[in-house]
């Protein structure tokens, strides 16, 4: 029963390590480079491509759960692994796989985006 | 002023105004990002812990519905106009997390929403999402294509 819990504990902490690890590599960037947010956002998303193109990240979202795949990164990794999916059905597959593995993402950004412009009004920078 | 001594007089001078300027604390910064990403990827493990137990999600359909509660999350608190004030503190701690892309797409939606609805809201949306999804597609396609042609 302990060990349970413990296990339970440790995969909070290691998707706390990697997932706060990916942030702090981003922050160094941001501290030498000046990028901006969208800058950022893009370049990591593509690392995360990448990583999952080789057939890397797979273990690190293994090992750390939503470590791995909450970070923009994950959404490359989703993108990339639906389009490989996609690809072992043909080469119909291999185009669509990629945009239907992030749809729910997309959506989810469009809709909820919309509906919290009908409800708030744009706060004043200052406060 | 010739020579060495001109080099030597701007060399003060740039030292001179460097310790006017805001010191940039590299390791504080990294270690605010570090604690901010850590927790909300703590609370994706945590709803994806309570989904898998109580809703009996597993795979692609649990991952997603991760994704959409915290998108819905970032927007929340970007409507509430709290993210902006996190983001402050935490910098790339708040950026990189998919809250982060959340709170890109939802906030020129709602900054731009007296440019009205289709100029304003629709389109001002994909400020910086629209770059995302342009190269996430042609790079996730791009693989996809590879690895169909591989053998």
């Amino acid at each position: 029963m302990y060990e349970e819990y413990l296990q339970i504990l440790f995969m909070f902490f290691k998707a706390f390590v990697v997932g706060g690890l990916i942030c702090a590599i981003a922050q160094v960037i941001i501290n030498i480079t000046d990028w901006t947010a969208g800058k950022i956002l893009v370049y990591f998303m593509l690392a995360g491509i990448a990583l999952q193109g080789l057939g890397l990240y797979q273990y690190l979202v293994d090992f750390a759960g939503a470590g791995a795949t909450v970070p923009i990164c994950g959404f490359g990794y989703l993108l990339a692994n639906g389009a490989m999916r996609g690809a072992e059905k043909g080469l119909f597959g291999a185009f669509t796989g990629a945009l239907s593995a992030a749809a729910a993402g997309v959506s989810a950004a469009v809709i909820f985006s919309c509906i919290m412009a009908v409800i708030f009004k744009s706060k004043s920078k200052k406060n | 002023m010739t020579g060495k001594n001109r080099e030597n007089y701007n060399k003060n001078y740039v030292a001179y105004v460097n310790s006017f300027a805001p010191k940039t604390h590299h390791f504080k910064n990294c270690l605010r990002a570090f604690l901010v990403g850590g927790f909300i990827c703590c609370i994706g493990q945590f709803l994806r812990f309570i989904l898998e137990i109580a809703f009996h999600l597993s795979g692609d359909e649990l991952a997603g519905t991760v994704s959409v509660l915290l998108i819905f999350l970032g927007t929340l608190l970007t409507g509430l106009g709290v993210y902006d004030r996190i983001g402050r503190n935490a910098g790339a701690g708040s950026i990189v997390p998919i809250t982060g892309f959340a709170n890109s797409v939802c906030s020129p939606a709602i900054e731009f929403k007296t440019e009205g609805w289709i100029y304003g809201t629709a389109a001002k949306m994909f400020v910086v999402a629209g770059p995302i999804i342009v190269f996430g597609v042609l790079a996730g396609t791009a693989v996809g294509l590879i690895y169909l042609l591989l053998p």
